[in-house]
């Protein structure tokens, strides 16, 4: 059999049987099942929350016709006075008093919510939604505005976008493509990079490395090692893709037959819509749906997936051999440090690039980045899904095939020499060194 | 006799040093060949050009009579003195896994591993993770990883460093059955008295430079100092004309003396003095390894 698959072979084989690999590969998905899921059961342990508030309204009746409750608030009207009140304030059952002066919409600031601990979020911005919702319609009523033309007014829109083409896009849903791709490429190489790192001082403190160069040539090694390890990283990827699918569709499933569409909508948007009522808001949500699943054929998915992969293996490759090559030239991992750190910012960088340039995907400064093959892959995957000409597309990918060859040019001569080098500090100038010595 | 190895005339260079300095040494089929000298005299990196694992500047190399290339690997078994296992590794599986690097088949590998395990009793560990083995059962799983594909030239750089006296005899032992069987050794060590039991030629190496090489009775014979050890009776009595006494000592009941030849025979010698005397014992003093290599090194000049 051929040596350097013996040797991917084997990198592949003991990685994937530890067991961290196999925590890893089960605990991954159901964080990220939780992570989707967790605000549609934020929003259904909330529902448990029952805020009682007693109001003393001095402006009679008006106050309490327009404080309707809902499951989660109950309101109830008391006309004792507000000391009376204080008094009669049992914090087992009360949430809290409302204060409602005679005089609430001219003086809008005597209006006062107590409570026995300070007032959390929710409780606060659904009574002050409510109030000022409640003030202004009061405002316009005065000024004779009447009650059927506020509601005709009410009004919730949604911006369609679409391209020149005539294609539909959906600004939401592109963005988070793009950017989901971006992060998934950078931990993975920096997760998987630093494998290979390990796996090459391994290879160095244990001695071994000796043994097997003179069996095989040093690059074979290194090759080996890196597209081991990609295989891992490949493998361990699609196990949460279909795991991840599988638990969320799973536990969806479940929550489906208990909420509707719009609830787990909601839940998921998280937004208030106080002033819409039940069934326009419905409708609404139901047209959101529509429309991003309509626009999920706005994105070419092909192209997506096509670069995702190309970027992924790409910057991988780029980065790991670079990672291979600080393994050679250390002894052991802490002192991996000095030489990490021109490594690890350009990858930083293009992290904190990628957050900066999503809102705005074709400035000169996303354009740059995304054609510097350190910084590509990252980069040019949020931007991609915005639609990236094809010309741009091509001269990123060739320079990073480039890249590529570059830093596995020097990575090569660096670990020819380092691995069997031990007890000695090395030092950029020694490094430099070695890219000229003769195999 | 034709030469397993020839290394011709080869140079060595790294940035700050030279390593190897015009050397050449040829090693002949069957000999275990001793490679001596000092740390950093540059052995090492003549073992690493002859295992590829780094290449000549200049000179040549011919590994039984042609040009050394990739294939070679697999006719060389190399036992570096920096050694070691992965760890976390299962016995068994990383020993098939070194075993198919040098071109064996794994049904192959398997049935040889299973042969040599069961002959170094260490079949029990086989499933066992390496950091669960003593340190010298590593080195045994790691002598049979390097002798496992039948290699025709044997490098071992310090071989028995780490081994108790009782294992150091086992590699010992398998050394010479090898040995027998035609596999030619090239032994790099500091033990001197390990040069003397298996050696049949070695080479000195020092500050770059081959400074001695040839059969290990030709290269002791050269450092023969003519001096002859003699157990007596009384006195051996003064024949200036055949020897000069370098010293003499009680031993036992007896006397011993240093006696230095010469230009007449020890026959000659021996003649004369039985008559003066009774003699228990008389042997020449042939210069130990540990002398030639201390003298050699001296000689050629010492950079530390």
């Amino acid at each position: 059999m051929n040596k350097i698959l013996l040797i991917i072979q084997r990198e592949y084989i003991t990685r994937v049987r530890k067991k961290s690999f196999i925590i890893m590969t089960i605990v991954g998905p159901l964080l990220m099942a939780l992570l989707m899921l967790a605000p549609i059961l934020i929003h259904k342990f909330s529902k448990d929350n029952h805020y009682k508030i007693k109001v003393i309204d001095e402006a009679p009746k008006v106050f309490t016709t327009l404080m309707p409750g809902s499951e989660q608030f109950q309101f109830i009207n008391d006309t004792i006075s507000l000391s009376e009140a204080k008094k009669a304030f049992n914090p087992e059952t009360d949430y809290g008093i409302l204060y409602v002066p005679a005089d609430y919409i001219k003086n809008a600031g005597g209006i006062v919510l107590i409570t026995e601990k300070q007032a959390n979020v929710e409780v606060k911005s659904y009574i002050e939604d409510a109030l000022q919702k409640q003030i202004e319609n009061e405002k316009l009523k005065s000024k004779g505005i009447d009650q059927s033309t506020l509601e005709s007014i009410k009004t919730s829109i949604n911006l369609k976008t679409q391209t020149i083409r005539g294609q539909k896009s959906n600004t939401e849903l592109t963005t988070a493509v793009g950017f989901i791709g971006g992060i998934l490429i950078y931990m993975f190489i920096f997760l998987y990079g630093a494998q290979v790192m390990r796996g090459v001082i391994e290879e160095k403190t244990n001695r071994i490395v000796e043994v097997i160069i003179s069996s095989v040539k040093p690059f074979e090694l290194m090759m080996g090692k890196i597209i081991g390890v990609a295989l891992v990283g490949l493998t361990q990827f699609l196990l949460w893709i279909v795991l991840t699918m599988t638990i969320s569709t799973g536990v969806s499933a479940v929550f489906a037959n208990k909420m509707s569409g719009a609830e787990i909508v909601k839940a998921q948007t998280h937004t208030p819509n106080m002033g819409i009522d039940g069934k326009e808001q419905e409708k609404v949500s139901k047209e959101d749906m529509m429309t991003i699943f309509e626009n999920m054929d706005s994105i070419n998915f092909t192209l997506i997936v096509g670069c995702f992969i190309f970027y992924f293996l790409g910057g991988y490759l780029l980065y790991s051999a670079l990672f291979a090559a600080i393994g050679a030239a250390v002894d052991n991992e802490t002192e991996t440090q000095q030489f990490m750190l021109p490594v690890t910012i350009p990858l930083i960088f293009s992290f904190v690039v990628a957050q900066s340039i999503i809102t705005n995907p074709d400035s000169q400064m996303g354009f740059w980045f995304s054609i510097i093959p350190l910084t590509s892959p990252v980069v040019m995957m949020v931007r991609i899904a915005f639609g990236v000409t094809a010309w741009e597309i091509a001269l990123s990918m060739s320079l990073l095939v480039v890249g590529f060859i570059i830093t596995t040019w020097i990575a090569a001569k660096i670990y020819r020499t380092g691995i069997l080098l031990y007890g000695k500090k090395v030092t950029y100038k020694e490094l430099s060194k070695w890219l000229f010595y003769k195999s | 006799m034709s030469n397993i190895l020839d290394v011709k005339e080869v140079t060595k260079t790294y940035s700050s040093h030279i390593a190897l300095n015009n050397v050449s040494i040829s090693v002949p089929k069957g000999a275990v060949f001793g490679l001596l000298g000092p740390n950093g005299a540059g052995k090492t990196s003549l073992i690493r050009i002859i295992n590829q694992i780094t290449g000549p500047d200049k000179g040549s190399i011919l590994l039984d009579g042609q040009p050394l290339n990739p294939s070679h690997t697999y006719n060389i078994g190399y036992l570096p003195e920096e050694r070691g296992l992965y760890k976390k590794m299962e016995v068994g599986e990383q020993a098939i896994y070194l075993a198919q690097l040098k071109g064996l088949s794994r049904a192959e590998a398997v049935k040889r591993l299973k042969y040599w395990f069961e002959k170094f009793e260490i079949k029990a560990w086989w499933r066992k993770k390496v950091e669960e083995l003593s340190k010298g059962m590593q080195q045994k799983v790691q002598f049979i990883v390097t002798i496992i594909h039948e290699p025709s030239l044997l490098i071992l750089d310090e071989p028995f460093s780490g081994f108790d006296p009782i294992n150091a005899n086992l590699i010992k032992d398998e050394l010479l059955a090898l040995n027998k069987q035609g596999t030619s050794i090239i032994l790099s060590t500091h033990r001197m008295e390990s040069v003397e039991e298996l050696c049949t030629d070695i080479a000195l190496i020092n500050l770059s430079r081959k400074v001695l090489d040839g059969s290990i009775g030709e290269v002791r014979r050269s450092f023969s100092t003519n001096e002859f050890e003699v157990i007596h009776d009384g006195d051996l009595g003064n024949n200036s004309s055949l020897y000069s006494i370098k010293s003499s000592s009680p031993y036992l009941d007896t006397t011993k003396s240093v006696i230095t030849l010469g230009s007449n025979s020890s026959n000659e010698v021996l003649r004369a003095i039985l008559s003066n005397t009774t003699i228990h014992s008389f042997r020449e003093l042939i210069p130990s390894m540990n002398d030639i290599f201390i003298q050699s090194v001296t000689n050629s000049g010492n950079h530390e």
